[in-house]
């Protein structure tokens, strides 16, 4: 029955806003090691006359570390193999690597390390920190969601823009937008 | 302005721009095609390819007003001295030229229409040209693009000849045929 599923939900909703909210600190404390089974890094890049294309990141490594006490003090460091962006179009994937946009050969990490993290929530975020790619390196901000936590294994959901021409990726504006959204779920394991 | 128009021994000044704004477009089509396809950059590619779509677009436009133009604008008929096989031959060949002018934008706009890689189009970068409402496959590319890479070799063939008909004229037969295609003044009878 509907009103019975509305019921439970509001139910499950209320006991999980409070849980999620006092997971934050104490609980969450401590270090976890970005595990690529249970994470993915998308991305999407509008196109002129509408719609756009959708790519991801089939490698990449990290850590997490939340500190005990003071959130601002926490850590997000995270590498990406720009060898490993998938669109699902071969000739796409290709162009991506090659020297027009990623130069994977000559450049194969593209990394990222927070400089300081701001609690804007119960559950969220901002992180701040310095993105280098194509050995350009810029500030650049994340919004973070606390997804869960669970056993050792803690969830974010993570979003945020980056302007692709500050990185010499400028190929093919005004065609494909400067703004490549993110959208990456990563799941930490503790230890 | 008088000249502007054909007459029956004479190209106006529309024709004769026309001519050789599209002659200069067409040929530099050909060789940025040829080089673009080539170039080992994937970045210059792209870039090179983009202007390609451009450069077609523009062509596209001004070849519909020269046809327009044409239907109203009889060509100038031949110099006497012309030969009758020319006389029969001429205007089949430019009749052909004409095909080449409309059948390669058009092949080229089906070919970035059906390609799987749905690379939007914007000549110069001023508005969104749409697609032609035809289905993307990766069959339908490997055709158009075959079809695109025909007409342009057929064309430059035919632009060859043509050239050299122009040159044979000038320096071998020293009539009128070349310089009434670069002034109105020249036509004479
Ligand atoms: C709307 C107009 C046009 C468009 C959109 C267009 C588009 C294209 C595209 C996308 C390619 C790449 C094909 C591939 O990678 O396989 C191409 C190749 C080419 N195009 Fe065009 N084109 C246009 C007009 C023309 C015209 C007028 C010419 C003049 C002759 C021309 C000559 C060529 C040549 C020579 C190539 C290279 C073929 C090769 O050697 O592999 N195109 N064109
Ligand atoms: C750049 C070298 C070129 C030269 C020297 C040249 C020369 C000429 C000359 C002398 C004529 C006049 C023929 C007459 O008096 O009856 C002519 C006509 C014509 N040319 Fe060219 N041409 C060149 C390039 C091109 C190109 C690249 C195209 C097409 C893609 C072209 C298409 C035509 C057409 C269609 C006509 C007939 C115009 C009409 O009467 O409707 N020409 N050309």
């Amino acid at each position: 029955m509907n009103a019975r599923i509305l019921g439970l939900a509001a139910f499950a909703a209320c006991l999980a806003v409070p849980a999620i909210a006092a997971v934050a600190l104490s609980d969450a404390a401590g270090s976890y090691t970005i595990s690529p089974s249970g994470s993915s890094i998308r991305f999407t890049i509008g196109k002129a006359g509408g719609g756009g294309f959708d790519g991801a990141f089939g490698r990449f490594k990290g850590t997490i570390r939340i500190d005990n006490g003071d959130v601002g003090r926490s850590k997000v460091d995270l590498t990406i193999y720009p060898e490993s962006v998938g669109t699902g179009q071969g000739r796409i994937d290709a162009f991506l690597r090659s020297d027009a946009v990623f130069d994977a050969a000559n450049n194969p990490e593209i990394q990222f390390r927070s400089t300081s993290v701001t609690r804007t929530g119960d559950a969220t975020a901002l992180v701040t920190g310095r993105l280098t790619a194509r050995g350009k390196t810029f500030p650049e901000k994340f919004t973070a969601e606390l997804g869960g936590l669970k056993g050792g294994t803690i969830r974010f959901h993570v979003t945020g823009k980056v302007l692709r021409s500050r990185y010499g990726m400028d190929v093919g504006t005004p065609l494909y937008s400067n703004i490549v959204d993110f959208d990456m779920t990563l799941m930490g394991k503790r230890g | 302005m008088q000249s502007l128009t054909n007459t029956s021994a004479r190209y106006g000044w529309a024709m004769i721009i026309l001519h050789w704004l599209i002659g200069i477009v067409f040929i530099g089509q050909f060789a940025l095609g040829f080089v673009m396809v080539r170039t080992t950059s994937q970045r210059a590619s792209f870039e090179l390819i983009q202007l390609h779509k451009s450069f077609g677009f523009l062509l596209l436009g001004l070849i519909i007003l020269r046809i327009a133009w044409r239907l109203r604008n009889a060509a100038p008929a031949l110099p006497a001295s012309v030969g009758t096989l020319e006389r029969r031959t001429a205007p089949l060949a430019h009749f052909a030229l004409y095909v080449f002018q409309i059948a390669l934008p058009l092949s080229g706009w089906a070919l970035v229409s059906v390609s799987t890689l749905e690379i939007p189009t914007m000549p110069f970068d001023l508005f969104v040209m749409p697609n032609l409402p035809l289905a993307e496959s990766d069959a339908a590319e490997s055709f158009w693009s075959a079809a695109h890479w025909y007409l342009a070799y057929a064309g430059i063939a035919l632009v060859a000849l043509h050239i050299a008909a122009a040159l044979r004229h000038h320096f071998l037969l020293r009539d009128s045929v070349l310089t009434r295609m670069i002034t109105p003044s020249s036509g004479r009878e």
